[in-house]
């Protein structure tokens, strides 16, 4: 399994989180906030009435004070239960937020002007084209683009990694983040930001959720539970008419209960909670999400497009075999391989030289008394080398080889064909050797497929999501590797413009898009894909263009994204159905308790035989307040997701939260009456 | 209950399922304007139609496009038909001289009859002439039917088709459906009723003199009771059979006389009523084939099938049971069944149809929103009555009304979709098309106009002294009667629990209102879902799509309407029928 970031964890039951929580709760109970949340705030307005209505009761001397106070009691805590529910999603993110201010306190930076005189200015001074000088100690002011030199920088303030990383000049490393701390070493940085919009403050907004607007899922969530409300509403209010018909009219204590008991609370209560901690739970394992609606997104994603190297393989592909030609021997091959693989910096060329010395104990000799002239790869020629006194050793491709041979009237011997061919059908990449005009050998390069990534795979085929390699590979290695990590289909040869066409051509099949990526070339491609994750050790560019940056930079990480964005979409699922679920045994305690007074025969469908009309209330009121604080451990973890495919999972969840959602109440009003009764407070 | 009536249930649904793969073929050629064998004749009508009325056949319509002109048409007919009742007394064809018809009933059967309703607050034979009837009625009677079914067939489009902002066109899908399935079958139809003994023509009623007399009890208005013979009956006549077949057909249920399919005349044997229960269930269940054919999921259609075809037998066991018990108060009485009677409870049964045959023409017409009835909703027994009850409360779903069903369970689909469907870890989707907050927002409105309407004007109903004045039973039996005229009316149903007096200011106006809101209110928003979905693009099928087929989804779309649909009524339910049912066992009566 692939290393996953360093998860920060943090208990549920961290008393400061806590404490803070409950201060929210109340301060959240302003219809300001709550009318955000029509559910909860048709509770709160239900709890005001029935508070006026004790108030009138108590002056009056008239009766159903005690069930009155406890009833209008419930009501509150329903809404601060809701409340809390919230407040505790948020206080992890809070508490993250504080620990990234005290990285953006203010430092002091050293402005170069273009005459080159130096300046030390407040980093809050810096506007986005300054150029700035840090050394080694100092934090960096702003974010920026590193435009000379080479430094380590300690990244932990950010990514909770605490190994340096390289940051440099040129290329897809030279970006850097206001914070951190160069550790060794002198960089000029082009400042790309203005204060307030750095990538500190951008994760400080999205760590507290300041900023966390409802997804689209969530908004149609909300008008599904709006208008359930309306509903029960409705049903709530016209029952009144059909009550005083019957001779039976009924106190605001009760309608109001039965109101808030039928109205979906549960997840009215915990939706906002849920999505808060959805992006908290990708926060926790590094993910910076831009937005709540990529992390919706992720979870519906039909097509993941992975790199092949570094995300399937490892890193680099590794020299494995020489397979020397027939009257060549393998140690002559070998001498020749590492000659020419001397100066060749590339990490394919190094792993030739760690073989050779491995496998036939040849150290790397002195060169110089032959006059060595090295050839460095070029992609015209498409081989490396070196020339001496006598002999001229190259590698390089195949088709390279055989044409640099050919000038010089030679040909590959056939067995060496074959041999390329067998090589590049498993999956590995041939070289040939030649020295002068001679072919000695093949080299077998070969990929090394990261442990357990099958297993991951098969997962995500049964999640039906389909996993596509991308690589510059020829097709027949790319088969050849696809089908050993069991990915499911593969784009080879690709070049960037190809993986964008790609992502189009499969997004106007009506599919959603993952995709991985930190090089420049890769932004446009970022931008396309539904679900763009960029690594935080590439390019601003690439930053710029995901909606999700790994502070990891663990492309793998793109299975867990989606697997968050699936149980996110799950436990809200699951919590409607559990809500809606619960209104039979609501229905079952009171509407036999508010007639049995008129129509003792109604008794019958006092199924739960609760004791009184209003411990049979109270029970319900209670046992609905009780289940969003039961249920917040659950909003906040998530439903575990389980890759099962989509008709086991439906029918396992139906199981667990549609018919647990009948049966549980019934259970739990009995448990709270039984309770009550003994208690004898009704 | 018998294993005769138990068989007899079984062959119908036997019979219904027989029917619907070729009905549904049959509709889904029609309205996607392929061959069919009818063409030869019909399709040279068909183009003189459209010439004489300028319809350009090729031109499709958005939905906005596609509900004006439903709108439109469905108004201009209204009026047409007021001012028929309005005038009949100077149009010919009224050889008993009836009057015109006062304003309040005129606007309510003019409502009940657009809407698909056919409410009636009136007594067909005494009211209304044969031109009223015929061009009147029995118009309304095809065109509410068409409209219904062709907005079934938008909605199905809408499914079906992908990133369209166009649905077909109404007066086309409109004129399909009279020529090519209404009038070919009703045509037919009517035949077979004529050989069963329907009546079908335009004379005078006939005034017999009566074998043997009849001595009746009258209280005159002083209050004073005389005793009266009674020596001659006048028999109603009228072109019955060929409004017979649409009114089933077309689930209007209309019936020409006041006793409807109980009356002789409209319904004489065994054979015509299997026969007319067998039209009302026709159409609904051959579109959950269209359903999954025109979207190329058929197993779709018949998950949608069994869910109906579920509750269906869910109510025929209640109300079958209900009633074959009898009533526990008629003490002494033998209910049993025997070789010489049908036992239970046959207050307002006809012999001819006995116990089994009347609930299941209960259930039926008020799974379907016909409400054409064979006896009398009130007088079964309290459990019996409220399966009609909380089968027009579903939304009518249950096979449905023509088109009506199949749209209105397409909004539980959607509703069962996006509650469970969250739960597989993906946006729902129904049938590759995302379900998005504007098609919640549109599928919520239709379900709260239904219980709008019915709860709200019966609250308003049952304490002010217009509406409960009209109660013939007090108690819950009095709740249940104005609950059951809401109901039915804003289920576009039609059917009534009789005993209360809805020929009144109040009555006509509030029915009439709810009957179109029930029709309308709920088109609009479903037309909306229409539109909405047919611009989406189709999320192709994987493994981790929700599946919409199978017996998993058919429980959840049961629970679904169960739980949503009924639970909203349970309060309500609970102070009527099953207060009623409870005091009944506790020997109290109303």
């Amino acid at each position: 399994m692939d290393p996953v970031g360093q998860v920060r964890r943090q208990s549920l039951t961290d008393t400061k989180i806590l404490s803070r929580a409950i201060v929210d709760s109340f301060r959240k109970l302003s219809p300001r906030t709550m009318a955000r949340t029509p559910v909860m705030f048709v509770v709160e307005v239900g709890a005001v009435l029935t508070t006026v209505q004790l108030v009138g009761n108590a002056l009056h001397h008239a009766g159903q004070i005690s069930f009155g106070l406890q009833i209008t009691l419930w009501l509150w805590f329903t809404v601060l239960f809701a409340n809390f529910a919230e407040a505790m999603a948020e206080g992890r993110g809070k508490a993250q937020a504080d620990t990234l201010r005290k990285a953006r306190a203010e430092t002091e930076a050293r402005r170069l002007h273009p005459d080159g005189s130096k300046e030390v200015v407040a980093s809050s001074a810096l506007r986005a084209g300054d150029v700035v000088l840090v050394i080694a100690g100092e934090f960096i002011p702003g974010d920026g683009e590193v435009i000379e030199g080479v430094a380590s920088v300690d990244e932990s303030a950010i990514t909770g990694e605490s190994a340096p990383v390289i940051r440099e000049s040129g290329g897809d490393r030279s970006a850097v983040t206001g914070g951190t701390r160069v550790l060794s070493d002198e960089i000029k940085i082009r400042i790309t930001s203005n204060p307030g919009e750095t990538f500190l403050d951008r994760m400080i907004h999205l760590v507290e959720g300041a900023t966390r607007q409802k997804t689209p899922n969530e908004i149609a969530l909300n008008i599904l539970l709006a208008g359930l409300t309306i509903i029960f509403l409705l049903a709530v209010v016209t029952l009144q008419p059909f009550a005083i018909y019957s001779g039976a009219p009924q106190s605001i204590f009760v309608l109001v209960s039965l109101l808030v008991c039928l109205i979906p609370t549960t997840i009215g209560g915990l939706l906002s909670a849920i999505g808060i901690a959805g992006m908290d739970r990708l926060i926790q394992r590094n993910v910076i999400a831009m937005s709540g609606r990529a992390v919706e997104a992720s979870g519906d994603v039909d097509v993941l497009l992975l790199d092949k190297t570094g995300t399937i393989t490892l890193g680099n592909r590794q020299a494995t075999a020489l397979h020397p030609c027939l009257n060549v021997t393998d140690v002559e091959l070998a001498g020749a391989a590492q000659l020419a693989s001397l100066a060749d910096e590339t990490p394919e060329g190094r792993s030739i030289v760690v073989l050779v010395k491995e496998k036939y104990g040849l150290r790397a000799r002195e060169l110089a008394p032959y006059n060595p002239t090295f050839i460095p790869f070029s992609a015209q020629t498409r081989m490396s080398g070196v020339d001496m006194d006598d002999h001229q050793i190259r590698k390089g491709a195949p088709e390279s080889i055989a044409k640099y041979v050919a000038e010089k009237g030679h040909e590959v011997p056939a067995e060496i064909m074959e041999i390329v061919r067998e090589i590049s059908n498993g999956g590995g990449t041939p070289l040939l050797v030649a020295k002068d005009s001679r072919v000695l050998g093949a080299i077998a390069l070969t990929d090394i497929v990261k442990g357990g990534m099958r297993e991951r795979f098969e997962h995500l085929r049964a999640m039906g999501i389909r996993t596509m390699m991308i690589t510059g590979d020829n097709p027949l290695t790319a088969a050849a590797i696809s089908r050993q990590a069991g990915v499911d289909d593969f784009l080879a040869e690709a070049r960037p413009e190809d993986k964008m066409a790609l992502i189009k051509s499969e997004q106007a099949k009506g599919k959603l898009v993952a995709m991985t990526g930190d090089g420049t070339n890769d932004a446009p491609a970022l931008a396309q894909a539904d679900v763009g994750v960029a690594m935080h050790t590439g390019t601003q560019a690439a930053k710029e263009a995901g909606n999700m940056i790994d502070l990891d930079s663990n492309p793998t990480k793109l299975i867990e994204i989606v697997e968050i964005g699936k149980q996110l979409l799950i436990t809200r699922g699951a919590l409607t159905t559990f809500s809606v679920a619960n209104d039979v045994a609501k229905y079952f305690a009171i509407i036999p308790a508010m007639f049995a007074g008129a129509f003792p025969q109604l008794g019958v469908l006092n199924v739960m035989r609760l004791r009184t009309p209003e411990s049979a209330i109270l029970s319900a009121v209670i046992f609905n307040a009780l289940i969003i604080i039961a249920l917040i451990p659950l909003a906040l973890r998530g439903v575990r997701y389980r890759p099962l495919g989509a008709v086991a999972l439906l029918r396992r969840n139906l199981l667990l939260y549609g018919v647990g959602g009948v049966i549980a109440p019934f259970i739990g009003i009995k448990l709270i009456d039984v309770l009550v009764t003994y208690l004898g407070i009704v | 209950m018998t294993a005769n009536g138990w068989l007899q249930i079984a062959f119908y649904l036997s019979v219904i399922l027989l029917v619907t793969k070729p009905i549904g073929i049959f509709m889904t050629r029609v309205f996607n304007r392929e061959k069919t064998f009818l063409d030869p004749v019909l399709r040279p009508v068909e183009r003189i139609v459209y010439r004489l009325t300028g319809v350009d056949e090729k031109h499709e319509m958005r939905w906005t496009e596609y509900a004006i002109a439903m709108l439109l048409f469905s108004g201009v007919s209204m009026a047409l038909l007021y001012f028929i009742e309005r005038t009949q007394k100077w149009l010919p064809l009224n050889p008993q001289n009836f009057s015109n018809l006062e304003p309040g009933l005129a606007f309510g059967t003019a409502a009940s009859f657009t809407t698909n309703t056919n409410w009636q607050a009136y007594s067909g034979e005494s009211t209304m002439s044969y031109l009223t009837q015929m061009a009147g009625l029995a118009y309304h009677n095809f065109v509410s039917a068409a409209v219904g079914i062709v907005l079934a067939i938008v909605v199905i489009r809408g499914i079906a088709r992908k990133e369209t902002d166009k649905l077909g066109n109404f007066w086309v899908d409109t004129t399909r459906c009279l020529l090519w399935i209404l009038l070919p079958v009703c045509v037919l139809g009517s035949l077979m009723l004529v050989s069963q003994g329907v009546v079908q023509n335009l004379k005078p009623y006939t005034t017999v003199q009566l074998l043997e007399p009849q001595t009746v009890q009258v209280t005159g208005a002083d209050g004073k009771t005389t005793t009266q013979t009674v020596t001659q009956q006048v028999i109603a006549q009228g072109p019955v059979a060929s409004q017979e077949a649409i009114k089933e057909f077309g689930t209007n249920g209309g019936g020409f006389f006041n006793a409807n399919s109980a009356h002789p005349f409209e319904n004489p044997t065994p054979l015509s009523n299997f026969f007319e229960m067998v039209l009302i269930f026709a159409i609904p269940s051959g579109l959950t084939y269209t359903l999954g054919r025109m979207t190329g999921a058929q197993r779709h259609g018949w998950a949608v099938w069994a869910a109906m075809a579920f509750l269906f037998l869910a109510g025929v066991t209640t109300a079958y049971w209900a009633e074959a018990r009898g009533n526990p108060l008629l003490l002494g009485t033998n209910q049993q069944t025997s070789a010489l009677h049908s036992g239970g409870n046959m207050e307002g049964k006809e012999v001819r149809f006995g116990i089994a045959n009347s609930a299941l023409f209960a259930v039926i017409t008020t799974d379907a929103s016909c409400g054409a009835v064979n006896g009398m909703h009130d007088s079964f027994t309290p459990l019996g009555g409220m399966v009609p009850l909380i089968n027009i409360m579903l939304g009518e779903v249950v096979f449905g009304g023509v088109g009506a069903g199949l749209y209105g369970i397409v909004v539980f689909v959607i509703l069962a979709v996006f509650i469970a469907g969250l739960m597989v870890g993906r946006t729902p989707e129904y049938l590759g098309k995302k379900i998005e907050s504007y098609d919640v927002k549109m599928a919520m409105l239709a379900i709260l106009i239904l219980t709008f309407t019915i709860l709200g004007l019966s609250a308003v109903a049952l304490v002010k002294p217009f509406g409960a004045s009209s109660i013939s039973n007090p108690g819950p039996h009095g709740l249940s009667q104005i609950l059951y005229a809401y109901t039915s009316s804003a289920g576009n149903n039609g059917s009534a629990f009789a005993g209360l007096n809805v020929n009144t200011m109040w009555y006509n106006t509030s029915t009439g209102l709810a009957q179109l809101l029930g029709r309308f209110f709920m088109i609009i928003p479903v037309l909306a879902i229409a539109g909405s979905l047919a611009k989406k693009k189709v999320v192709p099928e994987s493994a981790g799509t929700f599946p919409v087929t199978g017996g998993l989804f058919t429980t959840l779309l049961v629970s679904t309407i169960l739980i949503v649909g009924a639970l909203t009524f349970f309060p309500a339910l609970s102070l009527g029928p099953i207060l009623e049912h409870l005091l009944m066992a506790a020997g109290k009566s109303f």
